[in-house]
């Protein structure tokens, strides 16, 4: 039997027309507040089988040899704050890191107190959400270290990191990097504050003079510049409550995909 | 010679049949009808073409990104095996698609095409194939990684069905008469002869083989590379981008697949309208499939 050309091209003017209807159709869904909802169920679903699957297994490391000779920064170069660029001309001496929120004892850290805490190196994979990988060798002290010291109160549930970088501006101010992990990925043997790189101290693209390493998730959990630590109960009160910058545009607080 | 699928010839308290057109009741070549397609796997079929529609064009979304691959753990950027970039040349911006070192100009299509403003953009794939059709990365994530789930859920829901049923047993496995007379059946589609009355009523050996390495080959590799992008499962299962050669390399063959997928889409499209589409279509949404010259054998 064989198909009647007229209605073969009939079909085809309607798949294209489909087509074209389709992804209008999709893009609707997409600006609705109800269907990127629904489709983070998924997220939830993932971040729930991924924990349990995998536990606190350790992200592959990698030999010398591995490492990239061209590690790509992203984000932020070098921020434009002013009390960041004095802070750099000064090679940090005076920069502190300010340890607050739910906790028993806050704490101001000098970098050389960061660097007296218990340390891990590690050559890592580092997985962009947008698809790249770098390898790179970090040399930090353990975040679980540092809480052991601050003594988290049982009502925090988060790390909250505030960085130096400047994102946007907006009518309330400038808004600056923020990030956040929960309590048990700050006690991954893996989770440090990284301030060496390569086995050099940490460079102003990557993130001077202190960042955080998550290996097990991708990028932009892993905020550069930090400036202060906050533990908290939830987000309610932190930008557009989702936990973080990227959070807040649209991205998976869990990004372990 | 075993069984034949879908069998159901059309009697008295199986599944309604179309009723007669005046084509098969009067003279001319004599139709009849099988029950082809099980509700199960027609609603598995429809199902699986919205995920697999989404997920290719959220796919590129994501690829959009930073379109460009790699081989191995890690992206050397200097030296990606194949990407889609945009150059000024001469002024205006120009889209060149790189592949193992050598060049062309896709400007249009591949890396660079007109945007939402109606000006030439640096874009990998261009806005009619992605999802959504501007750059938004955080969305396309959320659309792929949900119907990444449903495209799975389907497809184990078709596979339980067709082992209990057997469909996958008598319906894909060539038999090996079948597979003697391969060369012959390929000669015979690449002429788009196809099979009538008897040898209508099942798959033929070529349908067989790529079926079935499409669903156990093509698209569980497919899922695997997928999975190996994620770094939290990484490290559960270390083995996993290993066995891709690394992350990179997983990447690059999630998006062979895909292609290798749509390849396969765009053949059975093709087939589908040559073979006649409308009882291919039929049978798909109803279930019923008309064999013409039934009675005859396989005369033409």
């Amino acid at each position: 039997m064989k198909g009647d050309p007229l209605d073969r091209r009939r079909l085809l003017t309607r798949f294209a027309s489909g087509t074209a209807l389709l992804l209008s159709g999709c893009d609707r869904l997409s600006n609705t507040t109800w269907f990127p909802r629904l489709l983070d169920r998924a997220t939830t679903v993932n971040q729930t089988l991924q924990c349990a699957l995998v536990g606190q297994a350790l992200a592959p490391e990698f030999p010398a040899s591995d490492i990239s000779r061209h590690f790509k920064s992203n984000g932020t170069h070098d921020p434009q704050d002013p009390e960041y660029q004095a802070l750099a001309r000064n090679g940090f001496a005076d920069w502190r890191l300010e340890v607050t929120g739910l906790v028993e004892k806050p704490m101001r850290l000098s970098l050389a107190q960061i660097r007296a805490l218990p340390a891990r190196t590690q050559i890592t994979r580092h997985d962009c959400v947008e698809g790249w990988s770098c390898i790179g060798k970090w040399t930090g002290a353990h975040l679980g270290a540092l809480l052991d010291q601050v003594r988290p109160r049982p009502a925090a549930r988060y790390v909250m990191f505030f960085c130096a970088d400047p994102m946007q501006q907006t009518l309330a101010g400038v808004v600056k990097y923020y990030e956040s992990i929960d309590l048990a990925e700050a006690y991954h043997p893996q989770t440090i504050l990284a301030y060496e790189m390569n086995d050099a101290p940490l460079q102003i693209p990557y993130g001077a003079p202190l960042r955080l390493r998550v290996e097990r998730q991708l990028g932009y959990k892993m905020a550069k510049y930090l400036m202060r630590i906050e533990l908290v109960e939830s987000f309610a009160h932190i930008g557009g409550r989702h936990g973080g910058y990227w959070e807040d545009q649209g991205y998976e607080w869990y990004a372990g995909i | 010679m075993p069984p034949l699928p879908n069998r159901n010839i059309a009697r008295a308290g199986g599944p309604k049949r179309p009723a007669a057109s005046p084509r098969e009741s009067g003279t001319g070549p004599v139709r009849q009808w099988i029950y082809r397609h099980s509700l199960t796997v027609r609603i598995c079929h429809w199902v699986n073409v919205v995920c697999m529609t989404v997920l290719l064009m959220s796919g590129l979304q994501i690829f959009n990104a930073h379109p460009a691959l790699y081989w191995g753990n890690k992206s050397d950027f200097a030296a990606p095996w194949m990407e889609l970039g945009a150059e000024q040349s001469g002024g205006r911006l120009i889209g060149v698609t790189m592949i193992f070192g050598h060049s062309f100009d896709t400007t249009g299509v591949l890396g660079a095409s007109i945007g939402p403003d109606g000006q030439m953009e640096a874009r990998g794939f261009p806005t009619w194939a992605i999802l959504p059709s501007e750059q938004w990365l955080a969305m396309g994530r959320l659309w792929h990684f949900f119907f990444a789930w449903i495209f799975v859920i389907n497809g184990v829901l078709y596979l339980l069905y067709g082992l209990v049923r057997g469909h996958i047993r008598r319906g894909l496995v060539p038999s090996l008469a079948a597979l003697r007379r391969i060369g012959r059946t390929a000669w015979d589609h690449l002429r788009l002869r196809f099979p009538e009355g008897e040898e209508a009523k099942r798959y033929n050996v070529l349908q067989q083989i790529i079926y079935l390495v499409v669903v156990f080959v093509l698209v569980p590799v497919l899922i695997l590379a997928g999975l190996a992008m994620s770094p939290r499962l990484d490290a559960g299962f270390p083995w996993l981008p290993a066995a891709f050669g690394g992350r990179q390399s997983a990447r690059t063959v999630h998006f062979l697949c895909a292609f290798s997928l749509l390849g396969f889409v765009v053949v059975h499209l093709i087939m589908v309208l040559v073979s006649g589409v409308w009882n291919n279509l039929r049978s798909m949404v109803t279930g019923w499939y008309a064999i013409a010259n039934a009675e005859d054998g396989h005369e033409r």
